[in-house]
């Protein structure tokens, strides 16, 4: 139900694949709203994986905490936003030992956040596990003032720091965790075309 | 030869010009009348006299005048020079390279003397003279890498090697065709082209990074890229494109030959020796329409590029809204002869331009 096909874009766009338990001494799970649907089915492949997993879930809203809670994961944590999160997530990622699995599913900003963090911590993106789950929202960066918007659903949007109308690029950094937006009326100012939901 | 260097701006008032020293020998990237994406890469082993491939680091009249236009640009947004924390090595190495290359190209201008790791540059169009220690960041102002780049016309992207692939991992760019260094930094050669159309279907990625990754120690390679600006403006960053944008609506049938430049990358490729890293220089030339049709092959040949170049590639270069006027205005230089091939303008032996009125 809530698993979208994103249409196939320019490479540096990311690409996002489905959870499967891998070998592992050790199983972090990032995961907001409805991604928590992806760790429920993961969890239901390998009865053994719970007793070795840490879920850091951001419900935003949703309601699958009692759900999460009754697998049973070594370690569980609820956490009311991404940013209040992220010092667990660097914490528990800075004590890591080798063998450790990344799990992450969700938003793409959740997602793209949370591989950030793992890959800081020496991790290769490659080697991280993202399922995307629910909102197709993005998280956007003002190539102009630099200051990121989240959860953007339209294009052209108006940047939440400098207040210019950007158009959504599919050009993305894993470094910035963001989409690229450009100023859409630059070059014929106040042209700006109605907004138009993303996918739409 | 002493260069005369130009008191100009690439901004505000855009006093730039060319000499007719530097229209001659402006690197005109059509070697025939069409134009279809190529890695078109061969060795960077010098060039005739005086054209711009003879030195490994080109020096020309608007070198002051740049570094000046340079350090504006790092003033208003220092993230346009980045260095991830494992390329310093990599600096260091461009550094040399840079140092050793003018100094020893261009003597009359730069000096380079060694007391063991006790460096001497100096730096005479710029009125700089330095002492530092190799491979030791505490005694430069800048970073290797900046430090350097801040006395070399042209963008550089310093680009790591690994996993069969390069990252974009360190930069210095202010004269870029419309590419932020802040945000490609730490992607991996796809990536940081993905944006552009056609090629990755013909397959060009493919094959340049396959080159790439081959360039040894001592054997440079380069290529040609170009796009269209109005104005002299070496900034044409996303960053400003808010600010800068506006000035494509500005052509009119009265300026265009003034205004309107052909923009021009040489593109260099240098192996760094210790950090086995790839410079990638991006040099930018700038030329008038009006300085370009003073030489009739080019006015002949650049009417029939721009005429025929693919929509998508017209689009992708900013300039499908201004190409009918570019076309009213390259064609009354283009009377229909035959170009004789190759990219330089041969002057002496090309007819003069036969068309009336």
């Amino acid at each position: 139900m809530s698993k979208f096909q994103f249409p196939e874009s320019i490479k540096s766009r990311p690409v996002y694949g489905t959870l499967e338990p891998r070998v592992g001494k050790f199983h972090l799970m990032i995961a907001d709203a409805e991604g928590a649907e992806a760790i429920l089915e993961l969890a239901a492949q390998d009865s053994a994986l719970m007793a070795k997993s840490h879920i850091i879930f951001i419900p935003n809203g949703t309601d699958y905490g009692d759900q999460l809670k009754a697998l049973n994961p070594a370690q569980y944590y609820e956490g009311p936003s991404y940013a209040a999160s992220v010092q667990r997530i660097r914490h528990v990622l800075a004590n890591a030992h080798q063998g450790l699995q990344v799990y992450l599913t969700g938003t793409e900003g959740l997602m793209g956040q949370a591989q950030n963090e793992a890959m800081q911590a020496g991790i290769p993106h490659t080697f991280i596990q993202t399922e995307h789950r629910g909102s197709v929202a993005r998280r956007m960066q003002c190539v102009h003032c630099k200051g990121i918007t989240e959860d953007v659903m339209t294009d052209p949007f108006v940047c939440s720091h400098c207040g210019l109308n950007l158009f959504v690029r599919d050009h993305y950094s894993r470094r910035l965790a963001a989409y690229q937006g450009v100023c859409i009326d630059a070059e014929d100012p106040g042209n700006v075309p109605e907004p138009v939901e993303l996918y739409k | 030869m002493t260069i005369q260097f130009n008191d100009e701006t690439f901004r505000d008032d855009y006093s730039f010009h060319n000499s007719d020293w530097a229209i001659k020998r402006f690197p005109f990237p059509f070697h025939e009348d069409s134009y279809m994406y190529a890695v078109n890469m061969e060795q960077h082993r010098g060039g005739p006299e005086g054209s711009v491939y003879e030195k490994r680091f080109d020096v020309d009249e608007h070198y002051v005048a740049e570094m000046r236009d340079r350090a504006m640009v790092l003033a208003d947004d220092p993230l346009r020079c980045q260095s991830l924390p494992h390329m310093t090595l990599a600096g260091w190495d461009l550094l040399e390279l840079i140092m050793v290359s003018k100094s020893e190209d261009y003597p009359d201008l730069f000096e380079l003397h060694h007391d063991a790791d006790q460096w001497r540059w100096v730096n005479k169009p710029l009125g700089i003279d330095d002492t530092f220690t190799f491979l030791d960041e505490t005694t430069l102002p800048y970073g290797p890498m900046e430090y350097i780049t801040r006395q070399t016309q042209g963008d550089f992207c310093v680009l790591d090697q690994r996993e069969e692939n390069l990252w974009m991992d360190a930069g210095m760019v202010t004269t870029q065709a419309d590419w932020s260094l802040d945000f490609d930094l730490g992607m991996n050669f796809f990536e940081w082209h993905a944006p552009v159309p056609l090629a990755h279907e013909m397959g060009i990625f493919k094959r340049a990074l396959k080159f790439l990754l081959n360039i040894q120690q001592g054997a440079p390679a380069r290529r040609m890229n170009w796009t269209m600006t109005v104005n002299p403006l070496l900034d044409t960053s996303p960053e400003n494109y808010h600010k800068w944008g506006i000035q494509k609506t500005t052509l009119t049938p009265e300026n265009i030959g003034s205004k309107q430049h052909l923009r021009v990358e040489l593109q260099t490729f240098f192996r760094l020796p210790r950090s086995n890293a790839l410079v990638f220089p991006i040099r930018c030339y700038l030329c008038s329409f009006q300085d370009l049709m003073t030489m009739p092959k080019w006015g002949r040949r650049l009417h029939r590029v721009v005429r025929d170049l693919p929509v998508e590639l017209a689009t992708y270069k900013g300039f499908i809204d201004n190409r009918p006027m570019m076309l009213d205005y390259l064609s009354q230089f283009d009377d229909g002869l035959p170009t004789s091939p190759g990219v330089f303008p041969e002057p002496e032996t090309e007819p003069p331009l036969n068309k009336a009125g």
